[in-house]
């Protein structure tokens, strides 16, 4: 049984007048099964950071359900969504580190405020989480004082402190030095496997993702556009995926924004209006 | 048609404003009495808004109580009553000065800093990641803040009251020459301990409820971006400057009306 699922997901905003908005998320249904490195890939604004929101609990669907630990989240009122978040780990783009909190303190704080541990305990927990990721030697250390690559992995450290069985990922290789990159996607990868859980990466890194994930949905325009193994989707014929994976300047997503001829807007003799 | 549409949406949004307000109002008076029961957190806060206070409250109220003792003076004299120089600037203290001066000077110290705290918190998606890992934001860090202003906020007004009458009592007595026993005396006499202390003591809760409520707000409504804390730390400034002064009238009228 999969650890979370979407069943026939739609999502969108209303126009501030009321009327019918843009729809981000049309009909998508997706599965999650344990043990496995997922990868949601597509364009900005292809829908896939509202997945993570929607599984989090924090956007709920226009239409179609959401599924986590078999529990229909549309179902459950304030404390049943905190229990459930309890049994998720999320990893945000920037590492949204406590910035008032050291790197131990960042660690400690889903253990503080969830479980009643004895400092000697927790101290021993979050010295081995910090060891998980290389970073014991900064427990003293304040968020400023991190590179990004440091404070994604503190943050990684903080997400599995309760060892969650679902992890979330929210852009975990953007603005990465090409070592700090390398460093998060195996601990992804080793985290993942070490925990038993099951692992969801949302992200535009074609190579890095490929390299760690077991199965990679490919959105674009809120549908999922193309699916299946990192090998299959390379050898995929359809247009957006080529387009997206060989990084192609122009194809289903064009490189112009809609505009009058330009012929017309330079105001050109002859130019037909 | 256009017009009538445009008043028409702008009083339900400001009837929604309001109720809205009202509630989280409510919200935090209540998340604030629980986080009592984590004396530790909203220690640290009331060190955080109230220790760090203490350095400007002191100085102004030193000024303020030696304007006063100067003017009260010049005015006194008149009357030939110097005598009563320790009272007046006692009363103007403990009933209005002490009070609202600090309210307006803690909202531009501590207001500011803990408005732009929660707007950075929630641009660097911090409570975000609080919400997602089952920790509601809201008693964890804006409840503790506010019981922390809504303490400090008289503590750090009778700080100022009470430097207030030093100097007051070093301009009148120390460098003009009012009598020192006189002084003293009269504001034993006249300052009456309910009347005017508590009722001062009254306004700065109040006062402290005005000020946490508004700077805590209107860092969680900021847009999260740096112009948008930007725009929300001097919302804080302005709103809570007027929100104190306009109810520092309704309470002085509530109070010393019958006499």
């Amino acid at each position: 049984m999969p650890i979370a699922a979407l069943e026939g997901v739609s999502f969108g905003y209303c126009a501030p007048d009321g009327g019918t908005g843009r729809l981000i998320l049309d009909g998508v249904s997706m599965q999650f099964p344990p043990g496995q490195v997922i990868a949601l890939m597509g364009g900005s604004g292809s829908g896939k950071t509202t997945i993570l929101r929607l599984l989090g609990g924090q956007l709920t669907p226009t239409a179609g359900r959401v599924h986590v630990a078999g529990q229909d989240l549309a179902g459950l009122d304030r404390a049943g969504l905190y229990a459930m978040r309890r049994r998720m780990g999320m990893l945000f783009q920037h590492g949204a580190l406590f910035t008032d909190l050291s790197v131990f303190e960042n660690v400690a704080f889903p253990l503080r405020e969830h479980t009643r541990l004895a400092e000697r305990t927790l101290r021993d927990l979050v010295l081995l989480k910090l060891q998980s990721v290389g970073l014991r030697g900064a427990a003293a250390l304040m968020p400023s004082e991190l590179s990004g690559g440091m404070a994604r992995r503190v943050a990684l450290a903080r997400a599995i402190a309760l060892d969650p069985p679902l992890l979330l990922y929210d852009e975990p290789f953007a603005g990465l030095d090409p070592i700090s990159l390398g460093t998060i996607a195996t601990l992804i990868r080793e985290l993942n496997d070490a925990l038993g859980a099951t692992s969801l990466l949302v992200t535009h890194d074609v190579a890095e993702s490929f390299a760690i994930a077991n199965h990679v949905y490919l959105l674009g325009n809120g549908r999922i556009v193309a699916e299946g193994s990192p090998a299959s989707l390379r050898s995929s014929a359809d247009p957006y995926a080529r387009q997206f994976l060989d990084a192609k300047r122009d194809g289903p997503v064009r490189f112009h924004h809609p505009a009058p001829d330009l012929a017309v807007d330079l105001g050109l003799p002859g130019a037909r209006t | 048609m256009k017009q009538l549409v445009a008043l028409g949406r702008g009083v339900r949004v400001g009837v929604a404003d309001i109720g809205r307000a009202s509630r989280y109002f409510i919200r935090l008076v209540f998340e604030g009495v629980i986080a009592l029961r984590r004396p530790r957190l909203v220690i640290d806060q009331l060190h955080f808004v109230g220790n760090r206070s203490v350095a400007i409250i002191v100085v102004s109220g030193l000024f303020v109580g030696f304007v006063l003792g100067l003017q009260g003076y010049y005015t006194l004299r008149r009357y030939g009553s110097e005598q009563a120089l320790g009272l007046l600037v006692a009363l103007s203290l403990v009933r209005e000065l002490g009070p609202v001066v600090t309210a307006l000077l803690f909202a531009g110290r501590a207001g500011t800093s803990l408005t732009a705290e929660i707007g950075l918190m929630k641009a660097g998606e911090q409570l975000a990641a609080m919400e997602i890992m089952a920790v509601d934001p809201f008693r964890r860090v804006l409840a503790p803040r506010f019981a922390a202003v809504v303490i400090a906020m008289p503590l750090l007004a009778a700080l100022f009251s009470a430097v207030g009458v030093l100097g007051g009592w070093l301009v009148g007595v120390s460098m003009i020459g009012v009598d020192d026993g006189a002084f003293w005396s009269q504001m034993q006499a006249g300052v009456d301990f309910f009347d005017d202390i508590v009722n001062g003591v009254v306004k700065s809760i109040a006062f402290g409820f005005t000020v946490g409520f508004v700077a805590l707000l209107t860092g969680w409504d900021a847009v999260p971006t740096p112009e948008g804390v930007a725009r929300a730390t001097t919302k804080t400034v302005v709103v809570s400057s007027l929100a104190v002064l306009g109810l520092d009238f309704l309470l002085t009228a509530l109070m010393f009306s019958s006499r």
